[in-house]
């Protein structure tokens, strides 16, 4: 019989195996389309009929990609709940006719395998996955609002039981070949080298009837709960109230996931598709679901260089400065392969900073992402000096001293001397603007600014910030190192608190209000994660710094004037006066205590935080109680958010966002704003601008001045534009 | 700048080869050496003070006699004032130890060495785990049972479970046979041909044997208390077939593998010994060299993917230097440490596209299997890890010497991913 006439998966039919190779022409990764699931179809129709073939091997072509799952535009076209739901039916109709193919059917997995990647190669009959560090495993659908629902809810419980599927698909979380082989996702684990000739040998023995898939024993405490519907509906209301609790049920992605495992489980295989059909179509038209894809765009565009490949590649970096900051920096730095200087001023701050570096590695190399081998080797890619010996060969500096003019002043002068001619000096700073901080360069062009964000390791934003006399390369190198970082990267326009700062501190200033007025501190922070925010102000202030935050609010309040409170903040510099600095110093607004390590740490549980009357005791001294007091939580919620977002709008309108999906994308991944609200812009787009102006108009006639809306709305409104055309308003 | 002096290869004998755990098992490494050294002094009947320095290669250092070559050099009853060093370079030990001879006795150094290796695996250091070794060297200095105590508190019955030697490689966690199982499904290497490989290996030695190609080279053993002599290689399995090989589960890869017991090379006890004289002062003294030693070079792999590579790169960068050909080489000996390893190394050689994407050199074709190690190898022999090298020095010179070629090339492979290619070239020619 002759194979079918395929552009994606073409088929060679070797040693009565058809050999069914994946392949998007074109394109770097393969992704899965309407002629992809079409001609899974017709490649099983060809299985059965050829009477020729006996089995058959699905295998990549590509350079570590199996499959990087569904083409996300497709989700994007979907403006209906029955467009939506037309996407994991025609999803579940292909990977079920590769389960009900009558020959034995092999993934062979090799690369990334993403989403319908997963939910294909669960539709196989037996799946192996190579030991290569690039093979990695995912069900990622859940950050982008929606889960797997091309199957795996139904086919992979059994395969790894509930509890473990349901983590896989709730996480969206990375799985190597070797884990996912050890709870039973895969059957084998093989070596890259030769994965063709192994998958058919795999096959053959499926054939022969020598090799045949068994689903993996489950553990007894796995049975005790699983095996019965009792401990079932326990496990899945747990679930649920686990859920509700850690996402404040803000997102309905995560119950609609586990209403269609368990009605697979309770009312068997059909309805458990069709649920997932039905679930699936609904969340494609939630606002979270949009939010998150509208990100997930931004975020893929934001990690190609936007100033184009530099001319010169940096591989050396130095950091000056080895605290928390700058050891970040050189840490992610290793990781991606630089050679890495670290400077400060004596032995005991760099032992400091090389600690640092090496709990993380050491912690890496616990969990067995690296062994101890690499970590040495990364070891000793890390130099340490209290000089500038050397500096002659550094392709890139970064410093990260303490955010003070002079200083940055005085290094940037000392390393103009023994840095060679195109070296970049960057600098991290949160606030101070990057033409004062190169006024008195002799090379300006090369200095530009970079603000990273603390942990360096865990906070995926850089914003990187270009001066007037910049070179066009010297910003397209800071983007560079930002990218081979790992790091997301915006760029922004030179002004005092960049973007992300400024509007932060917005958003700080008016807790700060709102404490004077009275509010508990714990409910304030709570009804902040109500509205979808990681963490609290109150509790921010005491993670960021109140020294730190005190320093910055003062220097903004002179710079930036009358958009925020143009006064001194008194309140944070009496905190930090006396020594209220937040969880550096064991106390803030709360206290906090050391963790208790070993036998203690499982014999008492850790309380919740305590207010600090110190601080409680500071804010009564500056109430405002008789003023305004406010004690509707939509209003509080609205007070706090709307100066984040008018902040945001201001910095459009003055050019110091050149996007907004910088805007977008910076609030979320540096700030901390709600993820499924798609950042300030993509919200405001959504609610509608004139809703927006309405309610700020209320604000300030409320509240005052500082809830003058931006001019940018005004503008808007009047040429009915939106920041992102392509979100419905209202929807 | 002083003349390059030319190195002579005069004679070498070994012990037989023994499977570990076996007759030798009582040996230490620097017996096996004495024991090889002995042998050679008596078969090439030269005076003990003529001999200036004693280099050997072993990989697993005894604690007790770190360098091993000196312990040789004095059981040997060898002029004291003569020196000796040991050196370790994996498998291939001691072809790093006759090389380092050569350069030194071309730099005129000294004129007259021996030269070679030797290694127990039957014996190897087990070490107590780190804490107890830890409080062992406190306690040399405790004061008393206070101090001792106190130190002894300190240790739990899980410390009591001792460190033995990995055998993975140190930066990729990988053992040798995994490693190559790799490179098998890499290069396609098939379970048949590795089969094929091994079987005609063995078969080779055992004519060898039966040929008498080993008299002279393999000196008999006898040992205290029996003195029982052993005068051959326990190794070689000349009746095995195809189909008993084939029947043999695979060691490291279960299911998708093809290394076998039967296509590895085995652990085995021996020593190995050469004589080297500078080539105008053995003519003077009467000695008859075998070969001359022209070159050597030495290759680094990258250890996770071509850790056993070594050899294609180290022999292909040889011939270019020496603007020698494959046809131009007569006597090829290789040290086989795995079958598919053999292989592969052989199928790289000889392919254009293999060669150009794995190391960016050209291919120096196909190395004839009747000029390759033609009295069998490692697989058969078995392989001490130190005294492989010089058993392959003195196997190729006398081949060479016997042959009407005029080159000969000794390669072999080792853990950290090196290759070392040593080119010998016939007197008589």
């Amino acid at each position: 019989m002759t194979t079918p006439d395929h552009t994606i998966l073409k088929i060679e039919v070797i040693d009565e195996i058809a050999i069914i190779r994946i392949n998007n022409p074109g394109e770097k990764v393969n992704t899965l389309n309407e002629t992809f699931l079409n001609e899974i179809e017709s490649s099983m129709e060809f299985v059965n009929k050829a009477p020729e073939v006996k089995g058959a091997v699905f295998i990549s072509t590509k350079e570590n990609c199996f499959m990087a799952g569904a083409d996300v535009k497709i989700l994007q076209d979907a403006d209906t709940i029955e467009k939506g739901e037309e996407i994991p039916r025609r999803g579940q109709r292909a990977f079920q006719s590769i389960e009900d193919c009558k020959k034995p059917v092999v993934a062979a997995i090799h690369g990334v395998c993403l989403g319908g990647g997963v939910e294909m190669a669960l539709g196989c009959h037996y799946l192996i996955a190579t030991d290569h560090p690039k093979t990695v495993l995912a069900c990622p659908e859940i950050l982008l609002g929606l889960f797997p629902a091309g199957g795996a809810p139904q086919r992979l419980p059994p395969r790894v039981g509930i509890q473990k599927a349901l983590d896989l698909m709730l996480t969206g979380r990375n799985i190597r070949s070797k884990q996912a082989k050890k709870i039973g996702m895969i059957d084998q684990v093989v070596s890259h080298w030769g994965l063709q000739e192994t998958s058919m040998s795999v096959c053959k023995k499926l054939i022969s009837g020598e090799l045949e898939h068994k689903n993996k024993t489950s553990s007894t405490a796995e049975k005790l709960l699983e095996g019965n519907p009792a401990g079932r509906a326990i496990l899945f209301n747990q679930a649920r109230a686990m859920i509700k609790k850690k996402t404040r049920g803000l997102y309905p992605a995560p119950f609609a996931l586990i209403n269609a495992v368990e009605t697979g489980i309770n009312k068997g295989k059909p309805a458990g598709y069709e649920r997932e059909i039905k679930e699936f179509g609904v969340l494609t038209q939630s606002t979270q679901a949009k939010s998150l894809i509208s990100l997930f765009f931004g975020n893929t565009n934001l990690k190609k260089n936007s100033r184009g490949k530099p001319e010169k590649k940096d591989s050396t970096l130095a950091v000056i400065g080895a605290g928390q900051m700058g050891a970040g920096i050189g840490l992610v730095s290793l990781l991606k392969g630089k050679e890495v200087i670290l400077k400060d001023v004596n032995n005991e701050g760099l032992g400091r900073g090389k600690k640092v570096i090496w709990d993380e590695l050491n912690r890496r190399c616990k969990k067995r992402a690296i062994n101890s081998f690499e970590r040495d080797r990364l070891m000793a890619k890390l130099g340490a000096q209290t000089d500038l010996k050397q500096f002659d060969r550094v392709d890139f500096v970064i410093e990260a001293v303490f955010e003070d003019i002079d200083l940055k002043h005085k290094v940037i002068a000392q390393l103009e001397e023994v840095c060679a001619e195109d070296c970049i000096i960057a600098t991290n700073t949160s606030a101070i603007p990057i033409a004062e901080v190169a006024s008195k360069a002799a090379r300006p062009e090369n200095i530009v600014g970079m603000h990273y964000f603390s942990p360096v390791n865990k906070m995926p934003l850089l914003e990187v910030i270009g001066h007037e006399k910049n070179s066009e390369q010297a910003i397209a190198r800071a983007v560079q190192m930002g990218l081979d970082q790992g790091k997301t990267v915006i760029v922004v326009k030179d002004s005092p608190g960049f973007y992300t700062t400024r509007v932060l501190a917005a958003l700080m200033d008016e807790s700060i209000l709102l404490l004077q007025e009275g509010i508990d501190f714990k409910k304030l922070d709570n009804l902040m994660k109500d509205f979808g925010f990681p963490v609290g102000p109150v509790t921010l202030f005491d993670e960021v710094g109140i020294d730190t935050a005190a320093h910055i609010s003062d220097f903004l309040s002179q710079r930036i004037g009358s958009k925020l409170r143009n006064v001194k903040d008194p309140i944070l510099n009496k905190l930090s006066e006396k020594g209220l600095y937040g969880r550096k110093s064991k106390k803030g607004f709360f206290l906090y205590e050391d963790r208790p390590t070993g036998l203690a740490s499982k014999m008492f549980k850790p309380k919740g935080k305590e207010i600090n009357p110190e601080a409680l005791e500071i804010i009564q001294q500056y109430s405002l109680k008789n003023s305004s007091t406010c004690t509707d939580n939509e209003i509080i919620q609205m007070r706090l958010a709307y100066r984040f977002i008018n902040e945001a709008l201001r910095c459009m309108d003055e050019g110091v966002l050149l996007s907004p999906v910088d805007g977008d994308i910076g609030a979320v991944l540096g700030l901390g704003f709600p993820p499924m609200l798609g950042g300030p812009f993509h919200y405001i787009d959504s609610i509608g601008h004139a809703h927006f102006k309405k309610n700020m108009a209320m604000l300030e006639d409320k509240f005052g001045e500082r809830f003058e809306v931006s001019p940018i709305l005004n503008d808007h409104l009047e040429r009915g534009k939106l920041f992102h055309p392509e979100v419905d308003e209202g929807a | 700048m002083q003349q390059v002096k030319e190195v002579a290869v005069i004679d070498g004998v070994r012990t037989p080869f023994i499977r570990s755990n076996g007759a030798f098992e009582n040996l230490a490494s620097h017996d096996l050496g004495r024991l090889a050294t002995q042998g050679l002094l008596k078969k090439s009947g030269i005076a003990r003070d003529l001999i200036e320095q004693v280099v050997m290669g072993t990989v697993i250092s005894d604690p007790k006699a770190p360098n091993m070559a000196r312990e040789v050099l004095l059981g040997n009853s060898l002029p004291p004032v003569a020196s000796a060093f040991t050196v370790s370079m994996a498998c291939i030990s001691s072809n790093i130890a006759v090389g380092l001879a050569f350069d030194q006795m071309s730099l005129s150094r000294y004129k007259v060495a021996i030269s070679g290796g030797a290694e127990t695996l039957s014996d190897f250091p087990i070490r107590h785990s780190k804490k107890i070794r830890k409080a062992l060297i406190k306690l040399q200095k405790a004061k008393g049972p206070v101090d001792y105590l106190n130190e002894v508190k300190k240790l739990s019955i899980k410390d009591l479970i001792p460190d033995v030697p990995s055998v993975t490689e140190f930066s990729t966690g990988l053992t040798m046979g995994a490693s190559c199982e790799r490179l098998a499904k890499r290069i396609g290497v098939t379970r048949e041909e590795a089969d094929q490989f091994s079987l005609s290996s063995h078969q080779r030695a055992s004519q060898a044997w039966e040929a008498g190609e080993y008299e002279g080279e393999v000196c008999s053993i006898s040992l205290a208390p029996e003195f029982k002599t052993i005068e051959r290689d326990n190794g070689p399995r000349g009746d095995s077939s195809l189909e008993s090989m084939a029947k043999l589960s695979t060691s490291f890869d279960r299911n998708f593998g093809q290394i076998t017991a039967a296509n590895s090379s085995f652990l085995s006890d021996g020593g190995a010994a050469v004589l080297l004289m500078e080539k105008e002062y053995a003519a003077e003294q009467g000695f008859l060299a075998k070969a001359i030693i022209k070159d050597y070079i030495t290759a680094g792999t990258e250890p996770l993917d071509d850790l056993l590579l070594g050899p294609s790169l180290a022999i292909t960068k040889l011939l270019e230097k020496n603007h020698l050909c494959i046809k131009d080489i007569g006597v090829w000996e290789i040290h086989e440490a795995f079958a598919s390893q053999m292989v592969a190394n052989l199928k790289v050689m000889d392919s254009k596209t293999l060669s150009k994407n794995i190391f960016n050199i050209d291919a120096i074709g196909e190395i004839p299997m009747d000029q390759l190690n033609i009295f069998g190898g490692s697989l058969a022999l078995g392989h001490p890890f130190g005294a492989t090298g010089a058993r392959l020095v003195m196997t190729a010179a006398s081949r060479l010497a016997k042959s009407g070629s005029r080159y000969s090339v000794v390669s072999g492979c080792a853990a950290g991913g090196h290759g070392l290619a040593m080119l010998l070239e016939n007197p008589n020619m």
